[in-house]
């Protein structure tokens, strides 16, 4: 456990330097999903399933395809191919090789080992969902109403140039 | 409690904090430093995820969620920012919009 945690945080830090460094913004979004993932196998290591899910599906996720996403609405236009032909030769595949394969390994040998890698979980979500909902009820209605505001600002932002134009 | 000594976790939190904040400080396309911020909240969740192992808390855990909802509400409104950027004045960079008078 204490292994995978520390092969873990090297992955994390080598891939958020290389993902700060990129001159291609593809590239430095694809070397912080690696990042992310290398974050959610540090939480599994600390005993935290729960966080290490919701990492890998909202950051690594739902997050990360909204950066892509922007991405692809500021890259409009013909050239776009060939700008993906020069952003993509054959060492570009190196790094994040290399990254997610530590990765790989890594959890082929949680899955694979015997013993109870990721045990003395201290927060299955049942236990999570009750704390939340029972003294933390106020930060979620927070929460729920942060999100509202962020969904809000966003449409207004986003509406406001395609009425003009 | 679990096995990972605190102090390595939190070194670890740490590194990756700072690594964001250079990020945020060198470049200059507003994507990197979005990218930059996101970092830099993902390292804070990792230090409360770290600390609630050393305690074997939940609470540590609860913070990470709260992080992960303010993450992904100030990515939203950053974002169309940026595309809103984009459009008036046809680039990224953070240097572009020095003047916010419209």
């Amino acid at each position: 456990m204490v292994t995978t945690f520390y092969a873990a945080a090297v992955v994390a830090v080598a891939a958020t330097v290389l993902a700060i460094v990129q001159k291609n913004v593809v590239h430095g979004l694809l070397y912080l999903i690696v990042s992310l993932l290398a974050a959610a196998l540090m939480f599994l290591a600390l005993g935290a399933p729960f966080v290490a899910a919701l990492e890998v599906i909202v950051y690594a996720g739902a997050i990360m395809v909204l950066f892509v996403f922007v991405m692809m609405l500021l890259n409009l236009g013909p050239q776009a191919v060939d700008q993906e032909r020069r952003w993509l030769p054959r060492r570009t595949w190196i790094g994040p090789l290399v990254l997610t394969l530590v990765l790989l390994v890594e959890l082929i040998v949680v899955l694979a080992s015997p013993g109870p890698m990721i045990a003395q979980s201290i927060g299955d979500p049942r236990h999570v969902g009750i704390a939340l909902f029972g003294p933390y009820v106020l930060g979620v209605e927070l929460a729920s109403m942060l999100l509202l505001s962020g969904l809000i600002g966003a449409y207004h932002l986003g509406q406001w140039e395609s009425e003009r134009s | 409690m679990s096995a990972v000594p605190m102090t390595s976790g939190l070194i670890v939190a740490s590194v990756l904090f700072s690594l964001g904040l250079l990020g945020v400080l060198v470049r200059r396309n507003l994507i990197f430093l979005l990218v930059s911020i996101e970092v830099m909240l993902n390292a804070a969740g990792l230090a409360f995820v770290v600390a609630g192992a050393r305690w074997g808390a939940l609470d540590g855990q609860i913070m990470f969620l709260f992080i992960l909802v303010m993450a992904a509400a100030e990515v939203a409104v950053g974002l169309t920012l940026v595309i809103q950027l984009y459009h008036r004045m046809g680039t990224v960079d953070a240097d572009a919009a020095s003047m916010l008078r419209g």
